[in-house]
């Protein structure tokens, strides 16, 4: 049947089981979004305030699912504005395709209106990107994109189709998509073996998981992996919820702001098992000292992160699932009960770090947050200090209820993510927690909240301060607080009414409770702004290239 | 052990291919001594030979950092003694009447070939190792090097052994 290339990219995404997209118009895709308007009974489009939030929405709508997030934008500054939420995607190894138009061929390359080489300018943020000049190539161009974001180590793909190939017509005949089958290729018997004997040898080892986790959907082999070995369990930021907090062998999140409990950990397991993290430099500190007493088995899908950052004993290269689920077979089960012990009386003796500082502590406010919501509720946040203190407070139990920007560290991501985590969950609560200065990066997507009808409830940790540059700058600067002091006038009550939004303002210990209470129920778009003090610090804190012994507990100030 | 490497690398013959190959390389702070690329015999397939000074684990890093680029179909190192190298130069040397038959006769004896004669200069071509050409280029530097060239090292292995047939990556249908 003959379709235009327009009619196409809708077609293809119809295929791939695609019924959300997220996006902004414009003038070299207006004929993607023609055939948009036509299919609209079958695919439902948000527009956002700005690409970037549609590039984060489709983000967040991809970690919170599993499934492929597709934006949409048009040629030159609309592409251009998808690159943060590209780099964040891949930095954090998400599914993510992306549509942008471009002008025709016969304008390519003349410095044409709204023309940009986008395609030249996302190759190091995507997985995989094309430049689609034919209608011709247009459906196994998108089929292609949709299995390479998918599929291994998954990441974002961005398709840049000519204007000419979006108005052209071509023959076109549905297909059904590709399976994504799990990477098994080279998990081999050898390897295997090898990971068994450095187990078995092994009388402390110490699991250190991360997103990959997730990803794998391998939350449940990662249990019976460890409860089979009998070892503690430690999560990267971007792991959180794939073992639950409260378990008591969980020793929370390791790394520059993990908990001593891990970093002890680290120090004195003698086998450290990776399972679906990269050992960022925000994990390993000083590489010469990390895990010193320990040899290493790394198990990862992707075989360019083995022996990447830190030199492995042991490897296991394939899908998570299949990986921890083999090796639970073939372990013998060995008593390390001792090894346990040790680890809760750890935990017992050195509890998660909390500075009392100011009438309410990021602490008290995150668990009377958590204490209202249900365990499935999903908590996006920004970037900063208060991600930080999400992350190492908030009881994450279940996979994919924590959206944070990990990799990249994207200040402005949380409220775009947060709107794609409630789009594709709607009977989902949805909490953002973001601070005052994330918040101001893309506030504006406050109004997609009230058009789309979308309940999210936003959380400013407010402390008038760049708060993460600031602890750097009084650890490392002499206090030069160098335009780190926001101070800013802005009335969030009024902000969230100008966006149809409704707003709160907690300033006291005991409007705490009642207000969240209101707040909670409150539909739309809800901003609650909570002062907090600027000196709470985020320990503890391994400062930056230095080892895990100098773990700092307090800032003294 | 920090030495030379080349890697010959099978890649898709798609626009972006280079430009994606050599950026991946940049950004990850491996420097490159040479880099070509051209067509194979299979006009969908180019191969690119890319040599570089680095350690072990660097180049074992590149190696794998390559195999998982979509556009890539096999990544094989060329190993010394076990593989042909050779690169191509041409060198523009100053040759005046009084000094050009010394310069001939440094050409004949690494039997290179003069492929332009002015007045004043001549530009000689060579093909060979790299300590070839670059023991030539010693060799003549005394005369005064107007310019240089070279095309960057190229390579296959020895015998039978096709890199490429026997673990192609199986190319996907939509």
């Amino acid at each position: 049947m003959k379709k235009t290339g327009a009619q196409i990219v809708v077609e293809c995404l119809l295929e791939q089981g695609v019924d959300t997209v997220f996006g902004y118009p414009g003038g070299q895709i207006i004929d993607v979004y023609d055939a948009l308007y036509e299919y609209s009974d079958r695919i439902t489009h948000i527009l956002t305030a700005h690409e970037q939030g549609a590039a984060h929405a489709a983000d967040g709508y991809a970690r919170s699912t599993g499934k492929v997030g597709v934006v949409i934008a048009t040629s030159g500054p609309g592409a251009t504005n998808l690159v943060t939420g590209l780099a964040t995607a891949a930095m954090d190894s998400i599914p993510m395709v992306a549509i942008t138009g471009n002008v025709s061929a016969a304008l390519l390359g003349k410095d044409s209106f709204q023309e940009v080489d986008i395609f030249g300018i996302t190759a190091p943020i995507t997985k995989y990107n094309f430049i689609v000049k034919d209608q011709s190539e247009l459906a196994e161009t998108l089929r292609r994109a949709f299995y390479i974001a998918r599929s291994g180590r998954p990441g974002p793909v961005l398709v840049d189709i000519l204007k000419n190939a979006q108005m052209g017509t071509c023959e076109f005949e549905n297909a059904p998509p590709r399976p994504i089958l799990p990477e098994v290729d080279h998990i081999t018997e050898k390897d295997l073996q090898r990971a068994k004997e450095l187990i078995e040898a092994s009388r402390h080892p110490f699991i250190f998981a991360g997103g990959g986790v997730i990803s794998a959907n391998a939350s449940e082999e990662l249990k019976a992996f460890a409860a089979k070995i009998g070892a503690p369990v430690s999560l990267s930021m971007m792991g959180l919820g794939a073992y639950p907090a409260e378990d008591p062998h969980f020793t929370g999140m390791l790394g520059m702001h993990g908990t001593k409990v891990s970093s002890m950990a680290v120090a004195q397991c003698d086998l450290f098992i990776v399972a679906g993290a990269r050992l960022s430099d925000r994990v390993i500190g000083k590489s010469s000292e990390f895990a010193s007493h320990a040899r290493i088995l790394h198990i990862d899908i992707d075989p360019a992160e083995i022996n990447k950052n830190i030199r492995t004993d042991g490897s296991v290269v394939g899908d998570l699932k299949v990986t921890l689920s083999r090796l639970t077979q073939i372990v013998e089960e060995a008593d390390r009960s001792q090894w346990l012990s040790q680890i809760e009386k750890w935990k017992r003796d050195y509890p998660p770090v909390r500075e009392r500082k100011g009438e309410i502590t990021p602490y008290y406010l995150i668990s009377e947050v958590a204490a209202r919501l249900p365990e499935d509720a999903i908590i996006c946040t920004d970037v900063g200090q208060h991600q930080i203190w999400t992350a190492q407070h908030y009881p994450f139990s279940l996979p994919r209820t924590f959206i944070s920007s990990g990799g990249l560290g994207t200040m402005g991501f949380g409220l775009g993510a947060a709107i794609g985590s409630k789009v594709a969950n709607p009977k989902r609560k949805v909490v953002l927690f973001t601070g005052d200065g994330s918040f101001h990066m893309n506030c504006n997507e406050l109004i997609t909240v009230t058009m789309q009808k979308l309940d999210i409830t936003v959380i400013v940790l407010n402390n008038n301060v760049l708060g993460m540059v600031r602890q750097w700058q009084k650890l490392m600067f002499d206090k030069h607080y160098s335009q780190t002091t926001l101070n800013r006038k802005t009335d969030y009550v009024k902000l969230a009414e100008a966006y149809g939004g409704t707003g709160f303002v907690i300033t006291k210990k005991e409007d705490v409770g009642p207000t969240l209470d209101k707040a909670l129920k409150t539909k739309g778009a809800v901003v609650v702004n909570v002062a907090i003090d600027k000196d709470v610090n985020v320990l503890p804190m391994v400062p930056p290239g230095k080892a895990y012994n100098q773990q700092l507990m307090s800032i003294d100030i | 052990m920090y030495r030379r490497y080349v890697l010959s690398v099978l890649v898709e013959n798609r626009s972006g291919v280079l430009s994606r190959i050599s950026g991946l390389i940049t950004r990850r702070g491996f420097n490159i001594d040479s880099l070509t690329v051209a067509e194979t015999e299979n006009p969908a397939i180019s191969r690119m030979t890319i040599v570089l000074h680095c350690d072990e684990s660097v180049v074992e890093q590149m190696k794998k950092q390559l195999e998982k680029q979509v556009d890539v179909k096999e990544v094989a190192e060329l190993v010394e003694h076990e593989s042909v190298t050779r690169e191509h130069v041409m060198v523009k040397v100053a040759a005046t009447p009084e000094n050009r038959m010394s310069v001939l006769s440094v050409a004949e004896i690494f039997r290179a070939n003069i492929v332009d004669v002015a007045a004043e200069a001549m530009i000689i071509e060579l093909t060979g190792e790299s300590n070839k050409t670059e023991a030539f280029i010693e060799t003549v530097r005394p005369f005064g090097i107007l310019q240089v060239v070279r095309s960057g090292i190229t390579g296959l292995e020895r015998g039978a052994k096709v890199p490429g047939k026997d673990r192609k990556k199986e190319e996907a249908s939509f």
